[in-house]
């Protein structure tokens, strides 16, 4: 026979005031787990995924949205800016890396990206299969992307024009998986990057195909009658044994038109092969006009810290640029989150007062019914000590079941929410990992317990059982 | 010994004086040679653990316990060491095997007595104290209680000091001791 054997069997004469008390705490503490798992997780990912990028151009409006777009993929961006505008400042001495993103598709609610090779080193991604794309119309695809749309090494695709579900689909110009990305547990798991020639090909304004037959400018694509879609296009290249370095592509004035075979090109005439964000040493040469050409967003890496002080600033002064630093609008965006988790947190904690309040009330309440219990083992030989201990401990445990599963309905709930985020969401939140403030917050909760318990316990401790046995 | 006295003469007081539960204005009580007034707080309530079997007139017998539990509780307050065979040769002999794992609710009035009992006797104490053990029964059942008290004390080497009010257990202990109420 232990005191705590005899705390158990105490509770056990209350059941129900005893599971009341218990799943108080229990939801208490799985609400305050829960947020703590949470927030914790979503801060660390977004740090995550903003590493390595300082700065992002973009159109001009809200700079939450821009970082949200550019760099989390999740939100529409501002709009577009002209790739010149943004070499200017990616060429900028104080620039180490700069990365160009042009956004508009998508397959499967996964974004296309059209960038440079440059990107996998802004996440750290590593290729698992494959290689990196050398020609249009070719993709990497992300590791989450490659498992939820079960895409493979020479798989092929069709992006739908925009960025959620139910948009216009490209499938006269599939892309090809030519690689997939080992997992990194950023944001590039459910992107498909490409070149941005690819993205340019699809999304070019006023594109048209053919002029007699193809027009899709606003990817309003009106086909002609004479037979030209985009399948055929690519089909009757490959046969014709085409390639666009073999053209003698000459660019006009016009936006360009890669109208598959009647490529023309003005004075400007520059091949793919030299463009950074082309990613191609190959055959394949493109007619983009890049003095024209826009993309969504640029990222940047300072070559010296010193830059932050300075360059945000300038790029504002640009009409057409907006600069955002992805430090400051997560800090600002945490912010936001943080006010609703504060207020889901305070309504925790009211759960866990409320809880403690019970135990007291349990405890105290019961202590009449167990006047001639304690009383009793005061004749037996226990102690004041005992007594006074025996009621804290019978606290502790109520707190220790209800923390306890509380805790495990927390993790289990981060666990289940954080499967249903992740497929619904893209955001990679799970249960099984143990936050170092937990541990902190296992003794506290804890201690409620006995808290709640130290009154009736001084009362168990001052029982007089001369008086009390004389009652009878 | 009988302590014998109409209700309100201080019988009970004066047994929990000897237990060391209540303190003397005056005098000083002895009780296996050990001045109870120098002991204080823990020292004291070990003491009574250890020398002092008490049976209470309502058993106050551990409700969240099942008899098994209570006679353990026991023993370890009396800080004894009480193995299983032990604990099953007593509850033998006070007719209890087979109701160990009953909690109290499920005992009859009788029972529940014989409980109380072999509480008092299970960590082997020198002296049992028995308040009132048969103001609630009938004629048989006094009887029983106080010739089954006599023998398990007998047994179990201990003094038997029983305070009562009933005028029937007169005669049936070896001494007896009456109190009146002061004047």
């Amino acid at each position: 026979m232990t005191w705590l054997r005899l705390a158990f069997a105490n509770l056990g004469l209350s059941p129900l005031t005893s599971a009341v008390n218990v799943l108080l705490m229990t939801l208490g503490t799985a609400s305050i787990v829960l947020l703590l798992l949470a927030g914790s997780q979503v801060s660390d990912t977004m740090s995550r995924d903003a590493k390595g990028i300082d700065l992002v151009l973009g159109a001009k409006g809200s700079p939450v949205q821009l970082v949200l777009s550019a760099v989390y993929h999740a939100d529409v961006p501002p709009g577009n800016i002209p790739l010149a505008a943004a070499e200017r400042w990616a060429n900028d001495p104080r620039i180490a890396r700069a990365v160009p993103l042009s956004l508009g598709d998508s397959y499967r609610g996964f974004r296309i990206v059209g960038t440079s090779a440059e990107i996998t080193d802004v996440y750290g991604a590593e290729l698992a299969s494959g290689r990196p794309w050398t020609q249009t119309m070719e993709a990497v695809v992300g590791a989450a992307v490659a498992e939820s749309a079960s895409l493979e090494v020479g798989s092929q695709f069709a992006g739908a024009h925009g960025l959620g579900d139910g948009g216009h689909i490209h499938e006269y110009r599939p892309y090809r998986v030519v690689g997939v990305l080992a997992p990194t547990g950023s944001v590039v798991d459910r992107l498909i990057l490409t070149s941005l020639d690819s993205v340019w090909d699809l999304h070019a304004g006023d594109h048209s195909h053919d002029d007699k037959a193809h027009d899709h400018a606003d990817d309003e694509h009106s086909h002609g009658g004479e037979a030209h879609d985009h399948e055929d296009h690519d089909q009757s290249s490959a046969e014709k044994g085409h390639d666009h370095a073999e053209h003698d592509h000459s660019h006009g004035d016009e936006p360009h038109d890669h109208a598959g075979d009647d490529h023309s090109h003005g004075d400007e005439a520059h091949d793919h092969a030299d463009h950074d964000a082309s990613n191609g040493d190959d055959a394949h040469d493109h007619d983009h006009d890049r003095s024209r050409s826009e993309i969504t967003a640029m990222l940047l890496s300072y070559r010296t810290p010193m830059a932050a002080a300075t360059m945000p600033r300038q790029v504002n002064a640009d009409p057409d640029l907006q600069a955002a630093a992805p430090a400051v609008e997560v800090s600002r965006v945490l912010q936001l989150i943080g006010i609703g988790l504060d207020g889901l947190e305070a309504f925790a904690w009211i759960l866990i007062v409320t809880a403690g309040l019970s135990v007291f009330a349990a405890l105290y309440g019961s202590l009449h019914s167990r006047r001639r219990d304690l009383a009793t083992l005061r004749c037996l030989g226990a102690t004041r000590s005992e007594l006074l201990m025996s009621m804290l401990l019978e606290g502790l445990l109520l707190s220790i079941i209800g923390v306890a599963l509380g805790f495990a309905a927390g993790h289990v709930a981060m666990e289940v929410l954080g499967g249903w985020l992740e497929s619904a969401r893209g955001v990679a939140l799970t249960g099984w990992v143990w936050l170092p403030i937990e541990t902190a917050l296992l003794l506290g909760l804890f201690a409620v317990g006995a808290v709640a318990a130290v009154i009736p316990a001084v009362q168990a401790y001052r029982t007089d059982p001369a008086r009390t046995l004389s009652e009878n | 010994m009988a302590v014998i006295g109409p209700s309100g003469c201080g019988k009970t007081t004066f047994l929990h004086l000897l237990a060391g539960l209540l303190r003397p204005a005056g005098g000083t009580i002895r009780l296996m040679g050990q001045d109870l007034s120098e002991l204080r707080g823990a020292a004291l309530d070990r003491y009574r653990g250890r020398h002092i079997g008490l049976v209470f007139q309502q058993f106050h017998l551990m409700r969240a316990l099942n008899v098994r539990g209570n006679l353990q509780l026991a023993a370890k307050l009396a800080r004894c060491s009480v193995s299983n065979d032990d604990l099953d040769a007593l509850c033998r002999r006070l007719g209890l095997d087979g109701l160990e794992h009953h909690k109290p609710s499920m005992l009859s009035q009788g029972q529940a007595q014989r409980v109380a009992i072999a509480r008092a006797l299970v960590h082997r104490p020198p002296i049992i104290m028995a308040d009132e053990p048969t103001s609630a029964l009938d004629d048989d059942n006094a009887r029983q209680v106080i010739d089954l008290l006599k023998e398990t004390a007998a047994a179990a080497d201990a003094a038997l000091l029983v305070v009562t009010h009933d005028q029937r257990v007169r005669g049936l202990l070896d001494s007896e001791l009456e109190l009146r109420a002061p004047a």
